[in-house]
Order: C-alpha cells, then sequence, then structure tokens
C-alpha cells in the first residue's frame, strides 16, 4: 500500500509542508493538493514539457518526478515567474510576440526559457531550439516562440526595453 | 499510478538489502525518466521505489589518470556533457548524453539507468561499449565487475539479479592520439527513438596506421552489439576509404534489425554502415583536433 507521507519543500520562494501520498507525481500533487495549476498535464510520459518546473534550478519534467523526492528541494512553478503582479520579462516577450494560442505549452515554454535565459543570456537560435526540443506546442509552429526568446534575451540584456 | 511506496537509503548496503528483502517489484529509482512512466502505464509491476541519489559512492564524476575514469551511477547526464574535462577526454559519451531526451530529461536521467533498462536502441549504451565501460556491480553476495558488452541479455533484460544494483561505471583512461564518436539516426532532430544508433573509438599512431578500435551499433538487434570483427577490419591498418568501408560493411553485416513502423531491414542495415563510417571520420577528426559538429 502507498503511505501518507508530509513533504517539505521551498515553492516558488515560500517554505511549504504538505501532506502527500508516496504514489503521486510532482505535477499531481502541485495541481490536485496544492492548486497551483499553472503546470499542465499534456502526456504525462516526459514527452510534451507542458508540465515542465524548475527543480534546485534545473529544469525537470514534473509527471516524471516523484513527489516524495522534492523532500528539501526548491520548486518553481510558472505561478511564481511574476514579481509583485509584475509578469516577468519573458513572459512580457511572450505576451507581446503573440508566442501563444491555446496556451496549454505556455507555462512549461516560459519556465524552461527562464532556465535558458539563466544558464545562457545570448544563445543562438540553434540553442534556443535545442534548449526547448522537448517543450511541444501544436499551435504555433514554434516561430514566434523562438523570436519571442530572443526577444527576452535582448532585453534582459539591456539592449532594448 | 500503482500503489508505491518511496524509499531513499544513505549507504550501498541498505539499499541492497531493501531490495533483496522487498523482492522484484522493489525498483531502483535513479533519473526515473523510464522507470516512473513504466510502473504508471503498468508496464512493470512496482511496489517500491528505492532512491539511490542520496548514496554518495553513486554521485560524481572522476577522473584518475593511471586507473581511469569513474562515473557514479546516480549522475545526471548533464553533469557529464557540461563537464569541461568530459568533453575534451570522452566526446562520445558527452555526445550520447546530449541526445538523450530533452533538456528535462537530462537534468534527471543517468547513464547507469539507461544501461538497466537494457533498450536495444538505449543511446548510450554503443557508447559505453566502445569505450571499454565496466559495470560495478554491488550485491547480496558482494561485488562483480560486468564488462558494459556482456550486460545486455535481451530487450529490457540483463544480467543483474535480485538485489543487485549497479555502483557506478568505469572506464579506462583514454590513449593518447584517440577519440570516440557516437551519432545516431532519427527523423527529426531531437527527440526521438534512434532508428539505429553507432559508436566509434579509435586510436591511431604518428603514421595513420590504427592500433586500436572498437565499434558498437543499436537498434539493429535485441539488444546493442559490440562488433569486434569492425574494429579488427582497421586495426593495424593505415586509414584509407578501403579499410573505412571494410569496416562499415562488418558493421552491416553484424546488423540482425526487424522492419517496424521506424525503419525497414534495408535501411537499417544501409545505416548501420553509414553511421559507422562516419563515426569513424568523426573520431578522427577529433583525434587531429578538427571541429565536429556535436549534433
Ligand atoms: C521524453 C523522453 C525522451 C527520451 N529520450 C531518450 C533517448 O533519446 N534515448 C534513449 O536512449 N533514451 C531516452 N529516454 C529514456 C530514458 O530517459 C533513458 O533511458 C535514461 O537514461 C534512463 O535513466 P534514468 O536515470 O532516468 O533511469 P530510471 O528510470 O531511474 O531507471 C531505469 C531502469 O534502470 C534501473 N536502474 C536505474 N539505476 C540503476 C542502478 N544503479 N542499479 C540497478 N538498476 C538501476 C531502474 O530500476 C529501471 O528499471 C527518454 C525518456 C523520455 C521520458
Ligand atoms: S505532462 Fe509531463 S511531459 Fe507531458
Ligand atoms: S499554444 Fe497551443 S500548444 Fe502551444
Amino acid at each position: 500500500m502507498s503511505e501518507r507521507m508530509i513533504i517539505n519543500t521551498t515553492i516558488n520562494g515560500e517554505a511549504m509542508e504538505f501532506m502527500a501520498d508516496s504514489r503521486d507525481s510532482l505535477l499531481e500533487a502541485l495541481r490536485d493538493r496544492l492548486g497551483l495549476t499553472g503546470a499542465k498535464e499534456g502526456c504525462n510520459n516526459g514527452n510534451c514539457g507542458a508540465c515542465t518546473v524548475l527543480m534546485d534550478g534545473r529544469i525537470v519534467n514534473s509527471c516524471c518526478v516523484m513527489v516524495a523526492e522534492t523532500e528539501g528541494s526548491e520548486i518553481t512553478t510558472v505561478e511564481g515567474l511574476e514579481k509583485d503582479g509584475q509578469l516577468s520579462v519573458i513572459q512580457q516577450s511572450f505576451l507581446e510576440g503573440a508566442a501563444l494560442q491555446c496556451g496549454i505549452c505556455t507555462p512549461g515554454f516560459l519556465v524552461a526559457t527562464t532556465a535558458l535565459l539563466d544558464f545562457n543570456p545570448h544563445p543562438t537560435e540553434h540553442e534556443i531550439r535545442y534548449w526547448l526540443a522537448g517543450n511541444l506546442c501544436r499551435c504555433t509552429g514554434y516561430d514566434k516562440i523562438v523570436r519571442s526568446v530572443q526577444d527576452a534575451s535582448e532585453r534582459l540584456a539591456g539592449v532594448k526595453s | 499510478m500503482q500503489d508505491v511506496k518511496y524509499v531513499k537509503p544513505k549507504t550501498l548496503q541498505e539499499a541492497v538489502s531493501i531490495l533483496k528483502d522487498n523482492g522484484p517489484t522493489a525498483r531502483v529509482l535513479a533519473g526515473g525518466t523510464d522507470i516512473i512512466v513504466m510502473a504508471r502505464e503498468r508496464r512493470r509491476d512496482t511496489s517500491l521505489f528505492v532512491d539511490i541519489k542520496a548514496i554518495p559512492e553513486m554521485n560524481g564524476i572522476h577522473l584518475d589518470e593511471s586507473t581511469g575514469l569513474t562515473i557514479g551511477a546516480a549522475t545526471p547526464l548533464y553533469l557529464c556533457y557540461r563537464d569541461p574535462m568530459m568533453n575534451q577526454r570522452f566526446p562520445s559519451i558527452v555526445d550520447s548524453s546530449s541526445l538523450i531526451g530533452g533538456t528535462a530529461v537530462q537534468g534527471r536521467a543517468t547513464l547507469v539507468g539507461n544501461l538497466c533498462n537494457s533498450g536495444p536502441a538505449g543511446d548510450s549504451i554503443p557508447t559505453l561499449m566502445a569505450m571499454e565501460g565496466v559495470a560495478h556491480i554491488l550485491g547480496p553476495n558482494g561485488e562483480r565487475d560486468v564488462p558494459v558488452v556482456d550486460f545486455c541479455t535481451g530487450p529490457g533484460r540483463n544480467v543483474l539479479e535480485l538485489g543487485e544494483i549497479v555502483v557506478n561505471l568505469h572506464f579506462p583512461t583514454p590513449r593518447p592520439n584517440s577519440s570516440g564518436r557516437f551519432l545516431r539516426f532519427i527523423p527529426r532532430n531531437e527527440m526521438d527513438i534512434a532508428v539505429v544508433n553507432c559508436s566509434t573509438n579509435i586510436t591511431l599512431d604518428a603514421n595513420n596506421v590504427v592500433t586500436h578500435a572498437r565499434l558498437a551499433i543499436g537498434a539493429v538487434a535485441a539488444t546493442p552489439l559490440f562488433v569486434p570483427a569492425a574494429g579488427e577490419a582497421l586495426v593495424g591498418k593505415a586509414l584509407t576509404d578501403e579499410t573505412i568501408a571494410a569496416t562499415a560493411n562488418a558493421c552491416r553485416d553484424a546488423a540482425t534489425p526487424i522492419d517496424d513502423m521506424r525503419g525497414s531491414i534495408r535501411q537499417r542495415k544501409h545505416l548501420a554502415y553509414v553511421l559507422a563510417e562516419r563515426t569513424i571520420r568523426d573520431a578522427v577528426h577529433r583525434i587531429r583536433g578538427e571541429h565536429t559538429e556535436w549534433h
């Protein structure tokens, strides 16, 4: 039988203690126990990236992480990207660049892009496409997403406001 | 998800006894990118995840020039391909590590997880074979070392017995004037299962004569295949179009693929030839310090 367990993590900068089940994925815990529904379930098998969150600074597919594994770790979801009601530069670029249609993939792309620009502030188009290869979008054809990532990179470097 | 429990042992001995006491449905959890999905889809009966990431011996990459390279079983792929030493000395391991899954998979997945999953198309396994990798195993009856070439026994099957875990992978220090290359063929540029893959490790002397060569191919048989005849066709010979063709032919001949939705028998045998040839040429470029595209 699975077990109830108490998990201690930091989520979007806030220390959290919550009850979970040993068979919950991180995605299930976020959505069903914590009400953080930003991360989406697309495939539930690691292929689509809609569930992407940051775990200790790295992007992971939260459907492929057991919540029990997150004990003591730091998680950032799309809900944690805005600061004091202000969208992040990347979010703003996606919005202005119309990098979304239905929006299901968008939280994953935003989180993955945040990690990309943190690690590599001036990626080439190849590097952007390669880094985001695990995030699938059925609507946009990716071009506007790539342009928005480039735009955010320029804005963050202060080249453009 | 199945009714699964979770434990995170802190020592190797603890992990081995938990695995032994809980029987075959207790599963090692490394990066979880195979096993969590398989447990969810009920392709593996799973009652317990044994998370090995807190065991110190299982973590890290260490090169000792006199004894070789050790990669802990829980070391995620991104640490392999971001390591400058790995890029310089073990480029074919970097090739394989940076091609498995996308960024989110690479932050978690491990080489040993890829090996223990024992898929015929596993993208690290030909490289681990070409680089003379040895799996260091600990179990209820003690330790043993199994060369990667003898590790997989069938699709999803391997030599591990109940309670056994792979602690690390070990590789000899690369010879001077040697290098390696891994390539796979897929219909898109990333995130797909190999139609065929191939890894080469080659050493030249000052006159361009091959002194050592090892080639392995994947997705062309029930397990990834080490092809001794391919290396033998090169050793002692100068690198020419003819000797490279003889080696690539040996790979094509060793391949016994199936027809499926990813590729036909004819296409796969052809690809075994082409990838063998390309990996040899790229490995030589690397020995000479010439540029090769990573992907
Ligand atoms: C979206 C996606 C894309 C992928 N793309 C690729 C790809 O391009 N190429 C490819 O080859 N694979 C791919 N995979 C499969 C998978 O990511 C790899 O096989 C990966 O290397 C598995 O490593 P892991 O650490 O996540 O293994 P886990 O899932 O943790 O474990 C895999 C298996 O090995 C066992 N195991 C793990 N570690 C040990 C150990 N130390 N001792 C004994 N047993 C152990 C586990 O019990 C389990 O049976 C992909 C998976 C996903 C979800
Ligand atoms: S829902 Fe997790 S990758 Fe698709
Ligand atoms: S906007 Fe619809 S899937 Fe990307």
